[in-house]
């Protein structure tokens, strides 16, 4: 457990003194979402019919776009290998850099949100939908983007072949995320999918961590 | 029966046995695909009642609905294969595995591509973003990312284990395709073939159609073995067994 602490709270700090990597995140999800309007159409009842699925899109961009480096430093300096060799539990280790990279990447996306929506006139009635479906939807990104990341930590071009890996797995996510938003906008109950999402966090958080874990030992046995 | 199944299991994993084992196996397979092929396809293309409804058209269902049930399963038989690799370290699963991804993308491809010649004249479109649809898009993304980690990684042994747990995390994905048409009220029709329920399809439009999903699986049996043969050599190139075979 001590080992968990450790990483969770030296993540942290590394976040804290090297703002770019929680803030360029940010930065393209406002850009990206920006590009709509210029590129298909300013206007706002169009707009506000696509509002929802943008800001989506955008999120899940910007939420691989930070992946990449999740354990790519811990591989180059070995701590991965102390870790390893350490005999902690890789589950535990693994749940907490998900949990640091959500507070540094879906969070902040999370609570910027609304001013998108205010941006892309999406509806008013739909705003807490969307909250709340990035609330629950983005840490199931940062989950499954851990597989990924893990997957291709030791490899120099890994940051296309993680996006190719990771987004078939995003798109469920996607969907039921998307619909909650547009469900919300024309007055529909939404709850249905903000409760598959939680479902799909669940077992996100029960299976994910296994599947990263032994992901990140083929990096050692090179 | 179980002895007998654990001691073919235990056998499998010799890559020489499996090649001796399977060089008479190939000629049987190459028939049992050919002659079911040729009988399923008379049969179904001109024998079968024409669809009440989609008419004549509906006969590439003969070759819809086999690859795409085979692309479903080649995936999950990619998924065990994997796990095999990942627990018992056995070889000849980690290459079962690896010859698999390609053939299973192919039938994928496939049926998607049947899917969007039957679309056009019933639907009247060639795609739709219906569920069935984009979750086998889906499945033809996550064969292509087995593949393409598979070719990234350095060392042989970290790309069979990559992928394979690339697989076994992408198996989510398989019920989703199964039931979309269940859960979801899409435009695709529902399943042709249930093992639990009465055919809903006449006879002899049912017949053509179970004929060329055996041809289809033994077919795929064909070229896995092929293919897999090929690992052997190419792995196992600097055994005595594979050079005395080479001279004579």
């Amino acid at each position: 457990m001590s080992l968990v602490i450790a990483t969770v709270k030296r993540d942290f700090i590394l976040a804290a003194r090297n703002p770019g990597e929680w803030a360029n995140p940010l930065m393209f999800f406002l850009m990206v979402a920006a590009l709509f309007p210029l590129a298909v159409d300013p206007d706002p009842t169009f707009l506000s019919k696509i509002a929802g699925g943008v800001i989506w899109v955008a999120a899940l961009l910007a939420t691989l776009l930070s992946l990449d480096s999740l354990y790519r430093a811990d591989v180059e300096d070995g701590s991965l290998e102390q870790c390893l060799a350490s005999g902690e539990s890789m589950y535990a280790m693994v749940l907490g850099k998900a949990l640091v990279h959500w507070c540094i990447s879906g969070l902040p996306l999370t609570l910027v949100s609304p001013l998108l929506g205010l941006m892309l006139h999406l509806p008013d009635e739909a705003y807490i939908a969307m909250v709340l479906s990035l609330a629950v939807g983005t840490p199931i990104l940062s989950l499954l983007g851990s597989v990924g990341a893990a997957l291709t930590a030791s490899l120099s071009s890994g940051g296309l072949l993680l996006t190719l890996l990771i987004l078939p797995l995003y798109i469920p996510v996607l969907i039921f995320a998307a619909s909650a938003v547009y469900h919300a906008g024309i007055g529909m109950a939404y709850n249905g999918q903000i409760a598959m999402l939680g479902a799909m966090l669940a077992l996100a958080i029960a299976l994910t961590p296994f599947a990263a874990a032994a992901a990140l030992k083929l990096n050692l046995s090179r | 029966m179980w002895q007998w199944l654990k001691q073919l299991y235990h056998r499998m994993g010799s890559p020489k046995w499996f090649y001796e084992i399977t060089e008479r196996w190939i000629p049987w397979l190459a028939i049992v695909a050919g002659v079911t092929a040729v009988v399923g396809l008379v049969l179904g293309l001109l024998y079968a009642p024409a669809d009440y409804q989609q008419g004549d058209s509906f006969r590439i269902i003969y070759i819809h609905v086999p690859a795409a049930i085979l692309a479903q399963s080649a995936y999950m038989m990619m998924a065990v294969a994997g796990a095999v690799y990942l627990i018992w370290r056995m070889k000849m699963a980690a290459w079962v595995a690896k010859v698999i991804a390609p053939i299973g993308a192919s039938f994928c491809l496939i049926a998607l591509l049947t899917g969007a010649i039957w679309g056009k004249p019933t639907w009247g479109t060639w795609w739709v973003w219906d569920a069935r649809l984009t979750s086998m898009l889906m499945l033809l993304f996550l064969y292509f990312g087995v593949m393409a980690i598979q070719q990234a990684m350095e060392s042989e042994d970290g790309s069979y284990k990559a992928a394979a747990i690339l697989a076994l995390v992408g198996v989510v994905n398989i019920p989703i395709i199964k039931y979309s048409v269940e859960w979801w009220n899409t435009l695709h029709q529902p399943a042709t073939l249930t093992l639990t329920e009465k055919p809903s399809m006449h006879p002899d439009m049912l017949w053509p159609l179970l004929i060329m999903l055996v041809s289809t699986y033994v077919l795929f049996a064909l070229l896995v073995i092929l293919r897999t043969r090929n690992e052997i050599l190419w792995h196992e190139r600097k055994r005595s067994w594979v050079k005395k075979m080479m001279e004579s």
